[in-house]
């Protein structure tokens, strides 16, 4: 085949990819910017949606609570992630193959069945639904995606730094914190923000142990399954869109920038 | 007594009691002993629900020890029927997904391409959106399209969905594959085609493997898209459990459902491992 007609070729599928992936979310874009209830009706370019959508309280409070579970969730995640990936790192054996195989439980279970054993075990120790439930279930789902992340790094440093610490007269805590914790920083990192995100995202298990508290996507849900959703989802959407894709960007962009900084510096 | 409690808290593997002992373990603590804080807390959140479902699933009512629930599944053709069409929901998706993300993941670790970061950023990039929002994005072009048939909407919803799972693992393992078996391949007379077909493809079942994972698995227990775009003749198997859960009185027969995708999925799961495995013997070897 022709050079040129081969990447002409190339292109025009990468571009119809592109398209799929995309033209969706610039449609539900286009489309926040009238008002008419029915979706994928014209009625005029209005910003009465993004006027509905910052004065809705509702929509406000569960974006509160998103923050708030995400953050919490992730930070304490981050934290046993991290100790959990230094522990079992060191593991050997039927331990390690023990221990491997109860970090991937939740991630290789369907988001429903955990979200329903969840569900009945609250119940169970009289814990009920609510916030504590879902700092909780968030915390456990996300900790095995930051124990992938911080795992890689452990790889790449000094096995004997950590006992060189003790040697030298640190506590365990001391050591690790002190020694092994900052070499580990950059794979933290990037398990704090998967955590983080997959906290926002996940609306399966929430949804079973939520007890009242609203999060977007239990909001979303809730207002999507019902027919004829209101037409400020469109609002809403087009600016969580518009927002992750922006701080994903952003992200990724720096991290680029490091790296070709960092090669440029070797 | 005291003392009696606190080696009993020894066997379990916690960390050892006040006093003495601590400081002489302390010195010497082990790096390993950094895992039991998870590991921990992950049989009580994790492993004791499990069992917990499975004791719902294996009681009745009144707490007698029964087989009804597992009964119910079996002999309820319409639920069979259910679970059928998920598992082919699940299939014709995953295949889908595979017939576009392969040729999207040859095309961009090509020599045109170059493994274009800023391109192969995009595709992935919806993966971090939720799904809800990208669904709802469908929803509209669906309605605008005017696609009347409710399996149409939601399999083109969860392909929609679930693509950049299947484009990822399918990317890094073309974008990291050895240039020289290709050049090899070339070499020895194996025209483009073939090269695909015979070296390409093999080389890249573990990527294969596990974008299908990441496909099949979420998609033949969702019950958000069906919801969402589809309507009462779309209920999938998640959508059979979700029913059941919303009252406390379901909660013995949706355990036993729950646990029947749980061992449907562990055994994927093993014939995953067990087809990956294998190759990547072979492919050390190579």
């Amino acid at each position: 085949m022709n050079k040129t007609v081969k990447s002409v070729l190339i292109w025009a599928f990468v571009g119809v990819m592109l398209a799929f992936m995309y033209l969706p979310i610039i449609i539900l874009i286009v489309y926040s910017f009238t008002d008419a209830k029915a979706l994928g009706v014209w009625s005029g370019f209005s910003m009465e949606l993004y006027v509905n959508l910052f004065t809705d309280s509702e929509i406000l409070s569960a974006l509160g609570n998103s923050m708030i579970l995400a953050a919490s969730s992730a930070t304490l995640a981050t934290i046993l992630g991290t100790t959990a990936a230094v522990g079992i790192f060191y593991l050997r054996k039927w331990k390690k193959t023990a221990a491997d195989f109860i970090a991937n439980i939740t991630m290789e279970n369907a988001e429903i069945v955990t979200g329903v054993a969840f569900m009945m075990f609250f119940l169970a120790i009289n814990l009920g639904y609510g916030w504590p439930a879902l700092i909780i279930a968030h915390t456990m789902i996300t900790v095995p995606y930051v124990i992938l992340s911080v795992t890689p790094r452990l790889n790449q440093i000094n096995p004997n730094l950590y006992e060189a610490g003790l040697d030298l007269g640190a506590s365990p805590i001391r050591s690790l914190v002190t020694v092994v914790i900052p070499q580990l920083l950059p794979g933290m990192i990037s398990g704090f923000i998967m955590a983080f995100t997959l906290s926002l995202d996940d609306f399966i298990i929430s949804k079973f142990i939520n007890g009242g508290v609203e999060t977007i996507p239990i909001y979303l849900y809730n207002a999507l399954a019902k027919r004829g959703a209101d037409p400020t989802l469109r609002a809403l959407s087009s600016v969580l869109f518009i927002a992750v894709l922006t701080v994903l960007i952003v992200m990724n962009v720096v991290s680029a920038k490091r790296k070709k900084q960092a090669a440029k510096a070797v | 007594m005291a003392k009696l409690d606190s080696s009993a808290v020894l066997e379990n593997g916690a960390p050892p009691p006040e006093g003495k002992v601590k400081k002489r373990k302390m010195r010497g603590i082990k790096r390993t002993a950094f895992s039991v804080p998870y590991l921990a807390l992950s049989i009580i959140f994790v492993v004791i629900p499990l069992f917990i479902m499975l004791y719902y699933a294996f009681t009745d009512l009144d707490g007698n020890f029964s087989f009804a629930n597992f009964a119910h599944f079996f002999s309820r053709p319409n639920i069979m029927k259910v679970m059928g069409r998920s598992f082919l929901v699940a299939l014709i998706t995953t295949v889908l997904c595979f017939l576009l993300a392969y040729p999207l993941a040859l095309a961009l670790s090509s020599s045109t391409l170059n493994r274009n970061a800023i391109l192969v950023m995009l595709f992935i990039l919806p993966m971090w959106i939720n799904s809800l929002l990208r669904t709802y994005a469908m929803k509209i072009v669906l309605n605008i399209l005017e696609v009347t048939n409710p399996w149409v909407a939601v399999t083109t919803g969860m392909v929609y969905d679930f693509f950049p799972f299947m484009l990822m693992p399918l990317y890094s393992i073309l974008s990291g594959m050895d240039k020289n078996v290709l050049e090899a391949s070339q070499d020895l007379g194996a025209s483009p085609i073939r090269t695909l077909f015979t070296v390409k493809l093999p080389l890249s079942l573990p990527g294969i493997v596990s974008g299908v994972l990441m496909v099949f698995m979420p998609t033949v227990s969702t019950f958000a898209i069906s919801d969402i775009l589809g309507n009462t003749d779309t209920y999938l198997f998640g959508n059979v459990i979700d029913q059941w859960f919303r009252n406390s009185g379901g909660w013995h027969i949706g355990s036993a459902y729950s646990f029947i995708l749980l061992v449907l999925i562990a055994v994927t799961v093993l014939i995953a491992n067990k087809v990956t495995k294998g190759r990547t013997e072979v492919g050390g070897v190579l």
